[in-house]
């Protein structure tokens, strides 16, 4: 006889698997898994019978052989008698260069524009509005085209500074040439190398220079040691301050320990600015920043920079205007509660839909090619599929690098947001 | 002293007097709204001079451009002809001339009436999904119109989108009898493979064969006719009402208590969202063939939907997860207590006020989406930007270039910005009705 | 072999284009129509006009194949295609014919499993540069920028010529001509670089085609020609034959004009009588009408007929002859003979 509270009979039917709710999720996973095996089986099969049928095979010996192709921007070593590979790796290190600079300088812009915004200024607050408005709404890569478009045909042309009478000239007393190829500016040579590259003279009668990788990680060194010593400092005046309650003035130990040691290092090496000069169709010497990095960055950093404003803005709103209210009671000055009270406690709203913004610009960095940027997806992804014809290997790379970097930067960034985030109570 | 005679006493007030000049009117305006502070009026005087400039150097060219000219160099000629210094002005000739290239693309233009009419059935479709007061019974149109869409748009037969609907039909009706003989697992098993087996083997003969019988249709359109503001919308809308769908059950599955099933959809969305769309365009473009049978072949505008489909779904999967966060946990829990089982609950509570919630994002997801669709130009489809270029490869308008840009920009705008007020209007609303 | 794949169904609508099958033939006259790969817009070579109609050099092309298949010039699908693009979708079946001046090489030929059907224009890369920056030679271009097309072989050609005569360039990668022009014209860079071809059809659309030379040097071979798969000989033939149809009604005076006379009243010229059917087998053999090469002709007339009504001096682009010009004149424009 058998009562409502019999325990289960053990044993096992069949029909448990879709009845029972404790083998259903089982069964369930088990036939997902099964699909998707299935389905991946079936792709794979598909792309190796296609394959065959192309007469093609799947290997990545492209990577090594001679690239062919030059490449304008490079911040390593390249030349078109270079592997594919390392064509691949230009591309991506001006990928990461871009996307570097355009999520500062978007952070910048956003965080301004959104402050803005809600000034009580009209004539700012409107044309702020424009500005988020017009770039909100319309097309990434109009805007790409656009500002390239613009910049090209706005700017002097180098040979507008030739001559006797140049129309253009150079500015910060023949230091920085803005023209529509890019802008010069000057950089920073070693005439006593420590890094035995050939130095040579940048002018005739000038002394000779090079500027070896050797001498700047030489100077980034000495830079890494102030800033520790820096540190102790602050930490000793921190430990002063808590004994005896009284601050020591520090500033102008740190500003030596940061100053001094850098300027002897710079001294021996015998650093001296190179400035950029015309020489034939172009400015040579000096840092060129490209048309089409100035152009993509401008860009990439004023699109995202309107989504950040408004991020920023909507950050701002969330703080309870008693906040502010509290700010003013307390004697703080109107032009420094932005900055003490409102922001810091913004922050930990702004900085989640910033992430996914700082990852769009990233990824919007793939348009490089409409102003000619050679970033991986132009070198790796553009000319050096098209002319070996790897497409399935190419494409693979090019998925997995973005892929690579979107979950970097966005593991970075949580690990960021969540140091950074009050606990809740 | 009482007696003191009291020598004056105002009986009437003053009549009020006019404030300052200084505190009224604009002048009082432009001082506490632009000039409040020595930094407010260097930003006001910074942006006045920022605005004339753009102006100063704009102005001219729009308002002197020419809009009757049949190719750049009578436009040119037009211009000299002005001469006076006249010699930037905008050449708006190749927008009159070729509007309706860059709306329509190659569509055959005496069948321009059908994209339109597909846009307004589009509309009627969702008026009952996005205003609740209308009656219910409008959703059969909801139903109907993307079949309708599609046939308005590609033209043929008529009974190829009614035997595709038609698997529709079947697989409601294989969930119903299965879940009410069999199991719920069994039957959504059963929904969703057997509309499969019926589209792959039955639909077409069926179409074909009730073509042959009665033979109504309309004139048949490639989609390599499709361009300029018609393919980004058809582009767009269609991967966001297909994705929609998709997006949900990628959401539910994030948040699945199953292993398996929610790292497949953790996996699928980051994959997804972690690539640009410009890779997955190159990947419908140059891999997919290697992904499918040997032999087999898609029209690219259809690899192009697909793709882009499969792009939106995993960023509606993350609007909708959203929206499924922001429900009180007291609902799920009310839907256990009820009994319901978990499509029950999914179906007749979640869902509902998560998707409620979750419009505004939707809407705001199209608009990227939209925006996107113009980098189809790089794999050779003819979007506005395509157009563009092909109108620039023509030898009457070769060398314009800002005319079409600004054109393109300006549609772009305008239709973003409106859907961008649209999804704040609701957001409002949604805040209202919550408080 | 031919299979229902996912979306069979939508194969009725012929939203599929057609699978790519081992006799390329059967399958286009199934459909109906020829699939062509032509560029998204160039010039001179094809573009598509006002109503949408496609017209052009390479256009011409396909239109006489779609001739000599269909008797029907209008029976072609024009698929536009970047440079990046047209490789796979010639190779993926996705086109029938690629005549998007694609220079024939061997490894195109080779590596990328392509049949070049012939030459339908001998271009090389040329330099053009504006008259005020003094230069006659592409020598003297050391530290000059320079704008290329990314995605063809003209960046190859550059980086060699730079090479062997050790000078250096900054390369201005762009994606399309238009493109390219609008940075040239502004002076982003100091040279532009392409088929000669393209680079004078550019400037014929200059405001002052007088400011800017082309430079003498010619640093590569670039013959261009339509291509197709490699495998399906029979198909290949159709193509190469159709191509040399053109050319030899040039070559014996067959043009659109005069050849409805000459096919309803054969002459005493035998080769004439068997390119346009009246005399011989010869359609059947490429298993056609007996009036293909006739309908090709018709369609936009012999090569050069095609050549003067899009590129040539008459037209805006004016190129002259030149290479292209018949062998009978000094060109390189040769077809077997019909027999």
């Amino acid at each position: 006889m058998s009562t409502l509270t019999d325990p289960p009979k053990p044993g096992f039917r069949l029909s448990q698997l879709i009845y029972d709710t404790r083998y259903r999720s089982i069964t369930i996973q088990v036939i997902a898994l099964a699909l998707i095996v299935a389905a991946f089986w079936w792709l794979g099969n598909n792309t190796v019978n296609n394959l065959n049928a192309l007469g093609k095979d799947f290997n990545f010996g492209f990577l090594n052989s001679a690239a062919g192709y030059d490449i304008n921007q490079k911040l390593i070593e390249y030349n078109n008698q270079m592997s594919h590979g390392r064509a691949a790796l230009v591309g991506i290190l001006n990928t990461l260069l871009v996307a570097f600079l355009g999520c500062i300088a978007a952070l910048i812009i956003g965080v301004f524009v959104g402050v803005l915004r809600l000034s009580k200024n009209w004539v700012v607050s409107k044309l702020m509005a424009v500005y988020v408005e017009g770039f909100r709404n319309v097309p990434l890569l109009i805007w790409i085209l656009l500002i390239g478009a613009v910049m090209s045909e706005s700017m002097p042309q180098p040979r507008e500074f030739r001559g006797e009478n140049a129309t253009q000239s150079m500015y910060f007393s023949d230091n920085v040439a803005v023209t529509n190829r890019g802008i010069w500016i000057p950089r920073i040579g070693f005439t006593n190398s420590v890094s035995g590259e050939e130095a040579v003279a940048p002018v005739e009668g000038a002394a000779a220079v090079a500027s070896g990788g050797l001498d700047w990680l030489l100077v980034l060194g000495t830079l890494g040691l102030s800033l520790f010593a820096m540190r102790l400092v602050r930490q000793r005046a921190d430990r002063i301050q808590q004994a005896t309650g009284e601050r020591p003035t520090t500033w102008y130990q740190r500003l030596g320990l940061l100053i001094i040691p850098v300027g002897i290092v710079l001294f021996l090496l015998g650093a001296t600015i190179v400035s950029p000069y015309l020489k034939g169709f172009n400015f040579t010497e000096g840092i060129h920043l490209r048309n089409s990095l100035i152009a993509l960055w401008f860009a990439l950093s004023l699109y995202t920079g309107a989504f950040i404003a408004e991020i920023v803005r909507a950050g701002i709103l969330a703080v309870s205007k008693g906040q502010s209210e509290a700010a003013a009671a307390l004697g703080i000055q109107p032009s420094r509660t932005m900055n003490l009270v409102i922001l810091p406690q913004a922050m930990r709203v702004i900085i989640p839909p910033l992430i996914s913004q700082f990852l769009n610009l990233t990824k919007n960095s793939s348009l490089a090619i409409a102003v000619g940027y050679m970033d991986v997806r132009a070198t790796l992804g553009g000319i050096t599929i098209n002319q070996t014809g790897r497409e399935l290997e190419g494409m693979l790379l090019m998925g997995a690098f973005y892929l690579a970097l979107s979950l970097v930067i966005s593991g970075g960034m949580n690990y960021y947001n969540r140091s950074t985030q009050l606990a809740e109570r | 002293m009482s007696d003191t005679p009291i020598t004056y006493v105002r009986d009437t007030m003053l009549p009020q007097q006019a404030p300052p000049t200084s505190e009224v009117g604009p002048v009082r305006w432009a001082r506490e709204n632009l000039f409040s502070s020595p930094m407010n009026a260097i930003l006001t005087i910074l942006s006045l001079y920022i605005v004339y400039t753009v102006i100063s150097h704009v102005g001219p060219w729009l308002i002197n451009g020419i809009w009757d000219a049949d190719s750049l160099s009578e436009c040119r000629e037009i211009i000299a002809a002005k001469g006076d210094g006249h010699h930037s002005a905008a050449c708006f000739g190749v927008i009159t001339a070729r509007w309706h290239q860059l709306v329509f693309g190659y569509y055959p233009s005496e069948l321009y009436w059908r994209p339109v009419l597909a846009l307004l059935v589009f509309f009627v479709g969702i008026a009952p999904v996005l205003f609740p007061s209308l009656p219910r019974k409008l959703f059969i149109v909801s139903m109907v119109a993307p079949f309708l869409c599609f046939w308005l748009l590609w033209g043929g037969s008529i009974w190829l989108p009614i035997s595709i609907a038609l698997g529709f039909g079947v697989g409601v009706v294989a969930f119903k009898l299965l879940s009410v003989s069999v199991s719920s697992l069994v039957a959504i098993i059963g929904a969703i493979l057997l509309p499969l087996i019926y589209w792959l083997y039955l639909s077409g003969p069926l179409a074909a064969g009730l073509a042959s019988i009665v033979p109504l249709g309309i004139e048949f359109v490639p989609s390599r006719s499709f361009g300029g503001f018609m393919l980004s919308i058809v582009i767009g809308l269609s991967a966001i009402v297909i994705s929609l769908p998709l997006g949900i059950l990628l959401a539910l599955g994030r948040q699945s208590d199953l292993f398996i099933i929610k790292t497949c959809a953790v996996v699928f969305i980051e994959v997804i969202r972690g690539v640009p769309l410009i890779v997955w365009l190159f990947t419908a473009q140059l891999l997919l063939n290697y992904f499918l049978p040997p032999g087999s072949n898609f029209d690219l505008t259809l690899r192009v939907i697909i793709m882009v489909t499969l792009f939106a779904s995993a960023y509606i999967a993350e609007v909708v997860r959203g929206g499924l966060a922001a429900l009180p946990k007291g609902q799920y829990e009310g839907g256990d207590s009820l009994g319901l089982n978990y499509w029950q609950s999914m179906q007749l509570i979640i869902l509902p006020q998560a998707l409620k919630i979750s419009i505004p994002g939707i809407v705001n997801t199209f608009i990227g989406l939209f925006k996107d669709t113009t980098l189809v130009v790089f794999i050779g489809l003819f979007d506005p930007l395509g157009i563009a270029s092909a109108i620039r490869a023509t030898t009457e308008w070769n060398g314009i270039y800002w005319e079409l840009f600004l054109f393109i920009g300006i549609m772009f705008f305008i239709s973003c910005f409106s859907m961008g007020r649209y999804s704040l209007y609701l957001e409002k609303k949604l805040q209202r009705e919550h408080r | 072999m031919k299979k229902t794949v996912f979306f069979g169904a939508l194969t009725v609508a012929g939203l599929t284009a057609g699978m790519a099958s081992a006799a390329t033939l059967d399958d286009v006259k199934a459909r109906g129509s020829l699939n062509c790969g032509v560029t998204t817009g160039l010039v001179g070579f094809a573009a598509p006009d006002a109503e949408g109609v496609w017209e052009g050099f390479d256009v011409g092309v396909c239109r006489a194949v779609a001739a000599a298949i269909f008797g029907d010039p209008t029976a072609v699908e024009f698929v536009p295609t970047t440079g990046q693009t047209r490789f796979t979708a010639l190779a993926s079946g996705e086109i029938d014919l690629l005549a998007r001046n694609t220079t024939w090489t061997m490894s195109r030929d080779v590596d990328l499993k392509f049949e070049f059907v012939g030459v339908n224009y001998y271009d090389g890369q040329g330099f053009l540069v504006p008259k005020a920056l003094g230069v006659t030679s592409a020598k003297e271009l050391d530290g000059a920028t320079v704008c290329i097309q990314t995605g063809t072989t003209t960046e190859l050609n550059l980086a060699d010529f730079f090479r062997v005569n050790d000078i250096s360039y900054e390369p201005v990668p762009i994606e399309t001509n238009a493109e390219g022009q609008q940075q040239y014209l502004a002076g982003a860079c100091d040279v532009y670089t392409t088929d000669a071809s393209g680079l004078a059809a550019t400037r014929a659309t200059f405001e002052n085609p007088a400011d800017h030379v082309l430079l003498p040097e010619i640093i590569s071979k670039e013959p261009l020609g339509p291509l197709v798969r490699h495998g399906d000989n029979e198909w290949g033939d159709i193509a190469r034959w159709t191509l040399n149809a053109l050319i030899t009604a040039e070559e014996l005076g067959v043009t659109s004009e005069n050849i409805e006379e000459l096919a309803a009243t054969p002459g005493n010229n035998p080769e004439v009588n068997r390119l346009l059917g009246t005399e011989g087998e010869l359609g059947a053999q490429l298993g056609l009408d007996a009036d293909w090469a006739k309908n090709a002709i018709a369609a936009g007339g012999n090569y050069g007929e095609l050549f003067d009504n899009n590129i040539g001096e008459n037209t805006s682009i004016g190129l002259a002859r030149g290479l292209n010009a018949q062998w009978t004149d000094g060109g390189l424009i040769y077809s077997p003979p019909f027999r």
